[in-house]
């Protein structure tokens, strides 16, 4: 796609949790249709998370995709519990790519675990990532936002789990009904702006944070040790469509037809991507 | 650039003018054949024009023009037969159906204890009843042609919220997304999705008229176009007085393309921030 003719064409993405999963299908989509991309991602382990994250060589990986669709990319390794890091991340992708319009606030983890086993810890990190590190983003990139004097959009990831309950994953389902409320609060803030604030809900997306052990034993707890295989029919037994789980390009529909002049008039909205969970 | 639809056939229910052209026009650009009914006549209870013939020829002379096939005729949401009568054809003729907007609507106001029960009846008749005929008809066609689908009904955003002076229309709209959640779960194995478009106020002659200005101005002895778009306005967030048909049907785009493929059971409002106001 070349410069000008895409539907986001001439546009700067931030994208936090960039180095793979959903986060890397959104830098990528949206650069397939001419925006620039600030990806950041902490690239490194956290305390609770019991399955692997992302490395710089993901985010190195995300930049070259970018890149081999024709479009600038600044790829900064930080952490969204750090707001500083994330302010001069931030800072220095609008230094070079000259403007802010899009903000997709991602970053994202989950630990499952019963509520009555639950350390504080745990619950401590869950919510510092995915819903305050959500908040991070925003206050590091809004002023860049309004400044731009253009309006723009904010998508921040919500999930299923933002708009109804599930059992052992408390922090999860109080972080992601935080960044819902978070969403309506800033589209009431931003409005005069025109900068529109909405969420984007999933339900299982096909993606390491989902694909792991610890999550299979959550989703079945009658099986030894479950597998990818054994995890299939149960999650697509939560969905009305038959599927077990949505894919990270599914999002990236989603969130480049809120990103884009197309919905230039939806704010305020949570928009599930859900396979209908909500219906089930 | 191959179109977000290309090759699909939608079925567009009051598709002579305001929304429901805009929704055939854009659905054709991305390469869609269209099914186009329209009841091109006037409503008792409502005291705006309604749609005309003159006004259906034009939306059929405007998805001509961007280089797609239609098949237009005039048939009421209330009347199961013609409009089985006018999909059938279409799909004769274009092969299959894969997307339904069901989107004929009316509206008129009055405080609920002075409605007349010819007002309130012909309201639910056509904007609720009207959707379940239109997906009647249209559902054994999406089934047989096997390959999923989309199923796009309007509500509005008072199918999300009450506004008074108009309780009909919001029972009616109301209504409208508890029908989408049930289709969408009868639906589903199919792969046939359901979903709602919930706008605010569109720039539409159903919205553009003396009555609908006194209803949104009641303080003003002769309110003007104006005058609504301020007090409008005032119902939405962002700083605009109402959306245009073409918000609703990009949204409307999305949702009938395959990049919505796994989004059902969802009502999306295009509503300005009206329901966080």
């Amino acid at each position: 796609m070349s410069a000008g003719s895409g539907r986001v064409a001439g546009k700067v993405a931030l994208i936090t949790g960039a180095a793979r999963g959903q986060g890397r299908a959104h830098a990528v989509r949206l650069a397939s249709e001419g925006a620039d991309i600030i990806a950041l991602d902490a690239c490194a382990p956290m305390s609770t998370v019991p399955y692997r994250l992302a490395g710089e060589a993901e985010l190195a990986e995300t930049a070259a995709l970018v890149e081999a669709l024709g479009q600038r990319v600044v790829a900064r390794r930080a952490d969204v519990r750090d707001l500083a890091a994330v302010t001069a991340a931030v800072d220095e992708g609008v230094a070079e790519l000259g403007r802010l319009d899009i903000v997709v606030a991602n970053a994202g983890v989950n630990t499952p675990a019963p509520m009555v086993e639950m350390t504080e810890q745990i619950w401590l990190e869950i919510i510092d990532v995915d819903l305050n590190g959500v908040w991070r983003t925003c206050r590091a990139a809004i002023p860049h936002v309004i400044a731009g004097g253009r309006g723009g959009a904010i998508i921040l990831t919500s999930s299923a789990a933002g708009l109804k309950a599930y059992a052992n994953i408390a922090h999860y389902t109080a972080a992601k009904h935080g960044v819902v409320g978070l969403m309506k609060t800033l589209a009431q803030e931003l409005a005069p702006h025109r900068i529109r604030v909405t969420t984007v809900n999933p339900t299982q997306v096909d993606t390491p944070m989902i694909m792991n052990e610890p999550m299979y034993r959550l989703f079945c707890p009658e099986v030894d040790n479950p597998t990818r295989a054994d995890f299939a029919p149960v999650s697509r037994a939560m969905n009305a469509l038959p599927i077990p789980w949505v894919e990270p390009e599914d999002v990236s529909n989603a969130v480049l037809f809120l990103a884009s002049d197309e919905a230039r008039y939806i704010t305020g909205v949570a928009l599930p991507v859900d396979a209908g969970v909500l219906v089930k | 650039m191959a179109g977000r639809v290309d090759g699909k056939v939608a079925f567009i229910t009051g598709a002579a003018r305001g929304q429901g052209r805009s929704h055939a026009v854009r659905l054709a650009e991305e390469g869609a054949d269209i099914i186009a009914v329209d009841l091109c006549a006037e409503v008792e209870t409502t005291d705006y024009a309604g749609a005309t013939p003159d006004d259906l020829a034009e939306t059929v002379a405007m998805v001509e023009k961007v280089g797609r096939r239609i098949v237009a005729a005039e048939a009421d949401v209330r009347d199961t037969e013609s409009l089985r009568a006018a999909l059938d054809r279409g799909v004769a003729e274009l092969g299959r159906l894969d997307i339904v907007v069901a989107n004929a609507g009316i509206l008129s106001n009055g405080p609920s204890h002075e409605l007349t029960e010819q007002t309130w009846g012909e309201m639910i008749d056509i904007n609720l009843s009207g959707v379940w005929r239109t997906c009647k008809v249209a559902i054994p066609h999406l089934v047989a042609t096997g390959d999923g689908g989309s199923v796009i009904l309007v509500s509005s955003v008072a199918g999300l919220r009450s506004y008074s002076g108009v309780s009909h229309y919001v029972s009616a709209k109301h209504g409208v997304v508890g029908l989408m959640k049930t289709l969408a779960q009868e639906l589903a194995p199919h792969r046939v999705r359901v979903n709602t478009v919930n706008p605010t106020q569109v720039d539409t002659p159903m919205i553009q008229n003396e009555s609908m200005y006194h209803l949104f101005c009641p303080d003003i002895p002769n309110p003007t176009r104006e005058d609504f778009g301020k007090a409008s306005s005032d119902t939405i967030l962002l700083p605009i007085d109402w959306v245009e048909s073409i918000d609703v049907s990009n949204a409307v785009l999305f949702l009938a393309s395959e990049e919505a493929r796994y989004i059902t059971g969802v009502a999306l409002p295009i509503d300005a921030g009206a329901l966080v106001l």
